[in-house]
Parts: C-alpha cells; sequence; structure tokens
C-alpha cells in the first residue's frame, strides 16, 4: 500500500473550486425544481382532471428512467434534434430541475393530503376561497410533513450531482477525476472528494435540523 | 329560512339521505337526533353544501344553493358550522383563529376584527386565552373558540354537527351553556346531538331521522313523553 496525501496537495485549490461550481448546479435546480414541483402538486391535488393527468404522467416518466439517461438524452440527442446547441452547465440545471421537480410535487402532495381534511372544510364553511384557504391554512401545516423528506430531496440532489461530471461540467467529482488522470493515484484524490461531499450533505442536514426545531415551536 | 324539498344523497351505491323536504324557520332551533348512521351529520352538511345533494333542493333564505351557478362561498358566509371535532386552525391562536375569516373574506381591518373577536371571547367567557395556541386548550375551551369563529362572521344560521360528543363529560355543560344563550339570543340553529336533555329543554323541534328518512318532526315535549312512530319509540326506549 502506498497512500500519500501530499501528491494532491498543490491540486487541492483546484478540486476547492469544484464545491462552487456544485452548490452553483444543485442550488439552481433546486429553487427550479421546488418551483415546478410545486406548481406540479398544486397540479396534483387541483380539479381539473388533464392537469392532474399531466402532472401524474410527467412524475412517471422522471422517476421511471434513470437520472443519467436523462442527462445524456439532455445534452447529446436535444441538440441532434432540434439543432440547438446547449451548453453542459444549462444541461445539468434542466435535467436536475426537472427530475428534481417530479420529486418534489409528490413530497408537496403528500404533505398537503396529510392535513387533517377537517381543516379544509373548516375553512370553507367559513367562506374562505380555494387560494387563501390552500395559502393560509393548509401549506402551513404541510410544510411540517414536508420538510423532512424536501431536505432529503435536496441530499440526494447534491450527491446525485456528481453524474454532471460524465458531460464534462468541471464540478467536485470531475476535478478529482482530472487529478486522478494527472498524477496516476486514485484513492487520495477520490477520498478528498469524497469528504467534500459529506461535508455539504453534513451542512444541508444540519439546516434541515435547525429549520424543522424552528417549525415545531407552535406545537 | 331554510327550505328543504325532496333531498337526497347517495354515496355510490348507499342512499344516505331519501326524500327530505322541511323548513326551518327564522329563530328556530332544531335538535337532529336518531341512531348512528342513520344520515343525520350528512343531512345537516348538505345544508352548507359540504356535502352536495344527489337531487333536491335547498333554499337559504333566498338563494337556491342547490344550483350550481351559485356562489356558495358567499352563502357559507351566512352559516356558521361547529364540528365534533373542532377543527380549529392549530398554527394561529385563539384570537388568529376567529379573526382570520372576518378579515380574509370579509375585509374587516385587524383591529376591528379583534375588537370584535375579544367580544366574542368574553360573550363564550374564554378572554384570558385569546393568546393561546389550541393545543393548550382543553376540549371544550376549543369547542368554545370553535363557536366564537362561526360567530365572528356574524352568520344566520348556525350548524352543530355533534358538539359535545368528543368532550369528556365535565366540559359537556360549558358548551351546552354557550349555545343555550345562543339559542336564546334567537339565532337559528341546527344541532346534531346525543344530549338528549339539552335537545328537551332548548329545541323548539326536534327531527327524528332513521335510515336517512326523516320519520318525525315535533316539538320536543311530545317528542319525548310521546312520540309518533313505534321506531323513535324504540330508540328512545334503547337510550332513556
Amino acid at each position: 500500500m502506498n497512500l500519500d496525501f501530499s501528491q494532491i496537495v498543490p491540486s487541492i485549490p483546484f478540486i476547492l473550486k469544484g464545491i462552487w461550481v456544485t452548490l452553483q448546479i444543485v442550488s439552481v435546480s433546486l429553487i427550479f425544481g421546488f418551483i415546478l414541483g410545486t406548481i406540479l402538486s398544486i397540479f396534483k391535488i387541483g380539479k381539473l382532471a388533464i392537469l392532474r393527468w399531466f402532472a401524474d404522467a410527467y412524475t412517471s416518466i422522471f422517476r421511471g428512467t434513470p437520472l443519467i439517461l436523462q442527462l445524456f438524452l439532455i445534452y447529446f440527442a436535444t441538440p441532434q434534434l432540434t439543432g440547438i446547441d446547449i451548453s453542459a452547465y444549462a444541461a445539468a440545471v434542466l435535467t436536475f430541475g426537472l427530475n428534481s421537480a417530479a420529486y418534489v410535487s409528490e413530497i408537496i402532495r403528500a404533505g398537503i393530503q396529510a392535513v387533517d381534511k377537517g381543516q379544509r372544510e373548516a375553512a370553507e364553511a367559513l367562506g374562505v376561497p380555494y387560494r387563501p384557504m390552500l395559502i393560509n391554512i393548509i401549506l402551513p401545516q404541510a410544510i411540517k410533513n414536508i420538510l423532512p423528506a424536501l431536505v432529503n430531496e435536496f441530499i440526494t440532489l447534491t450527491k446525485e450531482s456528481a453524474i454532471i461530471s460524465t458531460i464534462g461540467v468541471l464540478d467536485i467529482m470531475r476535478r478529482a477525476q482530472i487529478v486522478s488522470a494527472e498524477r496516476y493515484i486514485a484513492f487520495e484524490p477520490l477520498m478528498f472528494a469524497a469528504i467534500l461531499y459529506y461535508i455539504m450533505v453534513m451542512a444541508l442536514t444540519l439546516l434541515g435540523r435547525l429549520l424543522e426545531r424552528r417549525m415545531r415551536r407552535s406545537d | 329560512m331554510i327550505k328543504i324539498r325532496n333531498l337526497y344523497k347517495s354515496f355510490g351505491k348507499l342512499e344516505v339521505l331519501k326524500d327530505i323536504s322541511t323548513d326551518i324557520a327564522k329563530g328556530d332551533v332544531v335538535a337532529i337526533i336518531g341512531p348512528s348512521g342513520s344520515g343525520k351529520s350528512t343531512f345537516l352538511r348538505c345544508l352548507n353544501l359540504l356535502e352536495v345533494p344527489t337531487s333536491g333542493q335547498v333554499w337559504i333564505g333566498e338563494d337556491e344553493i342547490t344550483n350550481p351557478k351559485i356562489n356558495i362561498m358567499k352563502v357559507r358566509q351566512k352559516i356558521g358550522m361547529v364540528f365534533q371535532h373542532f377543527h380549529l386552525f392549530p398554527h394561529m391562536d385563539t384570537l388568529g383563529n376567529i379573526t382570520y375569516a372576518p378579515m380574509k373574506v370579509k375585509g374587516l381591518k385587524e383591529a376591528e376584527a379583534k375588537q370584535k373577536a375579544m367580544e366574542l371571547l368574553k360573550k363564550v367567557g374564554l378572554e384570558d386565552k385569546a393568546n393561546e395556541y389550541p393545543v393548550r386548550l382543553s376540549g371544550g375551551q376549543k369547542q368554545r373558540v370553535a363557536i366564537a369563529r362561526a360567530l365572528a362572521m356574524e352568520p344566520e344560521i348556525m350548524l352543530f354537527d355533534e358538539p359535545t360528543s368528543a368532550l369528556d363529560p365535565e366540559m359537556v355543560k360549558e358548551v351546552l351553556d354557550v349555545m343555550k344563550s345562543l339559542a336564546q339570543s334567537g339565532m337559528t340553529m341546527a344541532i346534531v346531538t346525543h344530549e338528549m336533555g339539552f335537545a328537551r329543554e332548548v329545541a323548539d323541534r326536534v327531527f327524528f331521522l332513521e335510515e336517512g328518512r326523516l320519520l318525525e318532526d315535533t316539538p320536543p315535549v311530545e317528542f319525548f313523553s310521546n312520540p309518533k312512530t313505534e321506531r323513535a319509540k324504540a330508540f328512545l326506549d334503547k337510550i332513556l
């Protein structure tokens, strides 16, 4: 066994720059996925059958196929089909956003439906219209059910973002691979990348716990 | 005030309400009683369209609520409802629960809504609980807040769906007392209840439902001493 972490020291700043790339892609996809997921979840609980059908089909497709395949379809296949070249960065954000929306919409739908239906009836009996009922009565209660699962989804997204290295985005994973190839060592740069991902996930976990604790104050 | 004609309600193949026709006049206090599964709650819920009747017509004042074109939200503002399990909004304190609908639906200013809420809390004897959250209230207190919440919309009709059935016995009276004073103030009320003493004392009329039919509509004194139908007799024999 010959492990020598000092070999990667000169490359550490190069790998560290990947944190910014990963964070950027994850946070933009996260926001995109959250907004789209919220819209889809509203379709799912709504009255219009066509929108419900659309949202269900959407979720079914994005959950039913591999993420890496979706990424390749968007990055490699879309230009072939449309002639429009898409940057690796845009393809990554688009894929992760679209994919995450499918999961987020299920999380929010389940969270909303877990709120006692008496809450809705009480609001209806008071003459409160649908939209304020959803926003002021149902959603604040649903958040408590939604939050832990949502943090989980964000963690998954952060880790899964490593597959964007396959389309050449210079994220943590890709940079670790480059260092590995340059110096003919595998363990040290990969281990370093693993630690970076782990720290990011721990930070998210902690943030989730803090938020949850704040929410429980009214219990 | 309320006019009901040939009301039917089915859930799938199960026919829950069968051909109910009756009128409830302004100021009437109606106790709706009957065995469980007789359709009492469904009947009550058809009056503010929490259940949509399968056929038949219901008028609230001038508005035919069974007409699909009606703005039911508008009509519901005139009908307060109190539920067996309170359904207070757990993320709002007592004042928040009471002021939410008047502010959101009627556009009252916060100060005005709060002042009104405090008056109502005084009426139900809970001024000191204005800033408590529902988890910190007992069942009886929750139900009194729920009544205040419904009254804050200044309804013309109040519906009560087994308001004391989920309460510990020692808390039943405080809720019934509030309802009694409400009845004495001239409110039109329909109450699904198992509290026979209350029905006898407070109601003007007793509706006896069984298997979805309105079998009796009788003043309470007569109903409890000399029911018209055999079924009502059998029911009363079992519970009294």
